[in-house]
């Protein structure tokens, strides 16, 4: 049985294998070619090992030291997303890194495929989709199994979710390198990578709700009600965005099916909401699970995520135009934008409220527990982010941070602050619990990457406040003669100082998630580091976890 | 719900539900909070009322201020141009070759002038003026001119041009290509002698020859230039496309010739007054002298 069922895989590798050679050969582009060879080498390697051993994933399971047989959950495809966090959060970060240093110091652009405008989509790419899509999954995964006391409904689907996203992602981030674009920001991948993306997000929708079906709770948990709008909303922003035509099958270039001023505010409407729906309202959802969990306290207000709940995500989805002040848009659109941005600060800020105020009763935890300590410190910069949000999208403040680094800095206070510092708490959270560990093998560890990761936040968002308003003072500045002063040039040349700050705040955030990935890996290697104590941490008792009420033997993950 | 309970450090009830044991309070929402979203509330209803905001059949409501960004737009600029109204008259009414004379016109016609160059000759002269040797754009902060550098004649070559295609006053010469002419030992000696105008090592026989019999005719026999033709000075130290032998030599061989677009169609007179002055003042700007009257007045002499 188990030998005609390899047998039936190694068939199927082999069709897609010899469709991409030929895909291949008959490519228009140079892009497309090399994307059909990475999926052709993918389909030989799984040809390989699918032939060689019916299990093609057990060795490595071995190598990452995952724990064997079938748990109360089903955890594999949540460890392997841990896992990909970790190695896709370094591959970002390096890469911004390496970009900032290429605005302080332009030699560094290696033509032409390390070039500043290819590698700069490579960095957002990395970090908002590899980085944060795949602790999204890995995270909705674990919190859905546990909040609904369920395992995951249709567990050979969760796996194609996780394998297929992380082709999307390889191809996406290669495609940069070699041109393929269709430049649109936050949408770059092109048409046959978009639709790709498409059949695994659908994969995500119907394992996400599938398993929230089989709960055995009667209610759905918050952190629920945000994971579902965030799959769901995504779906819609990326199949509109990306509706286009492609100008062969065997091309990778196409046109966009909207043009001009509607063209972008379409691009807008889902640039904003990506920052919405993809990097605010799922990650108030690891928020809802973790805070509480680590803190071990209940959550502060059930009215409160309610009303914040419903009025975000009301809001947000008309906030887009503010990117497109004082341009070809028509001024009630701007106007649109910008009054739903002003009252989305309130909404914004009531998740914040819910997760700190869920410390009422631990606050001491903020100093013995450096992850509490770290997502305390995520809700802190993501209530920063949502004030300035509304404020940079007031016209009049908009017409001097706009085009300007400002916009910039304003940005990584949220991803490095926000995004950065709770993904990193819930790694910690996660790792010893999926390893079946007793504690993260250094917490001392933890500690300073908090500091390093804080520390270099503040530099990076203090120099480009400074480079923004110095940008945006220098462009409007006005001679007494009543012409311009200053060329653009000038203006970028005065920034350089900043511009070397800013790569060092880079370079300490990335330092802190190297000393995490050591950190992880001694930890999955079931080290434990001597070392004096920081205080308490929730003790881990597996029988809390049940996951189908009354039923002593839990299905087999596979 | 018959799992509410008190949360003993808060003294707050819970809601009732467990999952994986994550409880819920059953906090009131912050007043603060509350009156904070309402009034954002109140403050967006009184805004979409001021500002242009519904879209209907055929456009959006106004607004009750009337305002709009264009209109904002129309008015600030108009504000400025009124400001400059009065200097743009007058600089429009003075001969160019007059300006000068008037100190104060010329200092306002020199600040245009300069925002102007930012924004339109930056790109290949730098922001300095400064130019590219490599690259083979002109230095227009020296006293070395290839077309000429008294006020007209740098007005004239900015409306005008250099070898722009299409303009039919357009400041054009042609130094033909000497590929395959001469050979190697003939053309080391040619080098040489270049170099030698301008003192750099020393002449030959071979050089001398093949100079007067080619070059001679443009460059002027002791490498003067002639401004006529854009055909270079070759006896200073200043040099378009450097001054290595290799460079040397390749120039000869393939020579690269400078284009310049012609800006009249895209900058008006008066901006064009303004740039010329602003090139001028940069400190290699020569006196004009009436050409025209007397053909034999040599205007290469420094004034």
């Amino acid at each position: 049985m188990q030998a005609e069922a390899a047998l039936g895989r190694v068939g199927l590798w082999l069709l897609v294998m010899v469709l991409s050679v030929v895909m291949a050969a008959t490519a228009a582009d140079s892009g497309m070619a090399a994307h059909a060879t990475i999926i052709g080498i993918i389909a030989f390697v799984m040809v390989w090992v699918t032939a060689a051993r019916f299990d093609p994933l057990g060795k490595t399971q071995g190598f990452f030291k995952m724990p064997e047989g079938p748990s109360r959950y089903d955890d594999d495809p949540i460890r392997w997303g841990v896992l990909a966090t970790m190695m896709w959060a370094l591959v970002g970060l390096l890469a911004g890194v390496f970009i900032a240093s290429q605005l302080a110091f332009p030699q560094l652009n290696i033509e032409p495929y390390f070039n500043f405008g290819r590698v700069r989509p490579l960095h957002t790419s990395a970090v908002i989709f590899a980085f944060g899509g795949n602790i999204l999954i890995a995270s909705s995964f674990y919190v859905v199994q546990r909040t609904c006391r369920a395992q995951l409904a249709f567990p050979a689907l969760a796996r194609f979710v996780f394998w297929g996203y992380q082709l999307f992602i390889v191809l996406a981030a290669s495609g940069y390198l070699f041109g393929v674009t269709q430049s649109r920001e936050y949408a770059e991948p092109e048409w046959y990578v978009d639709l790709w993306l498409t059949i695994v997000w659908v994969a995500y929708l119907i394992v996400f709700v599938g398993t929230l079906a089989r709960r055995t709770e009667p209610h759905i948990y918050v952190a629920n009600w945000f994971y579902l709008s965030f799959i769901i909303t995504i779906a819609m922003l990326h199949i509109v965005n990306n509706l286009a035509v492609p100008v062969a099958w065997n091309g990778s270039l196409s046109f966009s099916a909207f043009a001009g001023v509607q063209d972008a505010l379409t691009q807008w409407w889902y640039g904003h909401n990506a920052v919405a729906f993809f990097l605010t309202v799922p990650f108030l959802a690891m928020m809802y699970y973790f805070v509480p969990k680590q803190a071990e306290r209940p959550v502060y207000s059930y009215r409160l995520s309610i009303i914040h709940f419903w009025s975000l995500i009301f809001l947000y989805i008309w906030a887009g135009p503010h990117h497109l002040h004082y341009t070809a848009l028509p001024d009630w659109a701007q106007t649109l934008g910008m009054v739903f941005s002003v009252i989305l600060w309130m909404p914004s800020w009531g998740g914040m409220i819910n997760g700190l105020m869920t410390l009422n009763g631990a606050w001491d935890k903020v100093r013995t527990d450096p992850i509490i300590r770290m997502m305390v410190m995520a809700m802190a910069f993501y209530g920063m982010a949502t004030f300035e949000g509304p404020m940079l999208s007031i016209k009049a403040v908009n017409s001097l941070s706009h085009y300007t680094d400002w916009t910039v800095g304003h940005v990584h206070s949220g991803a490095l602050g926000w995004n950065g510092l709770i993904s990193f708490a819930a790694v910690y959270f996660l790792v010893p619990r999926l390893w079946k560990r007793e504690r993260m093998y250094s917490l001392r560890m933890i500690n300073w990457h908090f500091w390093l990761a804080t520390l270099g936040i503040v530099f990076y968002a203090a120099s480009m406040w400074v480079a923004g308003i110095t940008q945006g003072l220098m462009w409007r500045e006005y001679g007494p003669d009543g012409y311009l002063v200053n060329s653009f040039a000038e203006t970028v040349a005065a920034l350089h100082e900043l511009y070397i700050i800013r790569a060092l705040g880079g370079v300490m955030y990335l330092s802190g998630a190297i000393i995490m990935g050591y950190n992880v890996w001694m930890t999955i290697s079931g080290k434990l580091r001597e070392e004096k104590p920081m205080g308490a941490m929730p003790a881990y008792d597996p029988e809390k976890d049940r996951p189908i009420a009354g039923s002593a033997s839990p299905e087999p993950a596979e | 719900m018959a799992n509410k309970r008190i949360d003993e450090p808060t003294g707050t009830e819970t809601v009732g539900h467990e999952w994986d044991g994550i409880e819920e309070l059953d906090t009131p929402m912050p007043r603060w909070w509350l009156w904070t979203l309402y009034l954002t509330i109140v403050w967006g209803v009184v805004y979409v009322i001021l500002y242009p905001a519904w879209p209907l059949v055929d456009k959006a409501t106004e607004g009750v201020l009337g305002w709009s960004s264009r209109g904002e737009l129309a008015e600030e600029m108009s504000v400025v141009d009124q400001a400059r109204a009065t200097v743009r008259e007058e600089l429009a009414r003075i001969p160019i070759e007059r300006l000068p004379e008037n100190s104060e016109l010329f200092g306002q016609a020199v600040a245009g002038g300069r925002s102007a160059f930012q924004v339109h000759c930056s790109q290949c002269h730098g922001s300095g003026a400064a130019g590219s040797q490599t690259l083979g754009y002109p230095n227009l902060n020296d006293d070395d001119w290839l077309w000429g550098g008294d006020l007209k004649a740098i007005e004239y070559t900015l409306v005008n041009g250099i070898r722009a295609p299409g303009v039919e006053d357009t400041r054009t010469s042609l130094m033909p290509p000497f590929e395959g002419a001469f050979e190697p030992a003939r053309l080391d000696g040619l080098v040489s002698h270049v170099l030698s105008l301008s003192g750099k090592g020393a002449s030959n026989g071979t050089g001398v020859q093949l100079y007067q019999d080619n070059c001679s005719v443009c460059h002027g026999a002791a490498g003067e230039g002639n401004r006529e033709l854009g055909a270079p000075r070759l006896n200073d130290a200043i040099w378009l496309y450097g001054s290595s032998r290799e460079q040397v030599r390749d120039q000869i061989l393939n020579p690269k010739m400078g284009r310049m677009p012609h800006w009249s169609e895209r900058l008006d007179p008066v901006t064009i007054k303004m740039l010329s002055a602003y090139v001028w003042s940069l400190g290699g700007g020569e006196e004009f002298v009436e050409v025209a009257e007397d053909p034999t007045v040599e205007v290469d002499e420094e004034p």
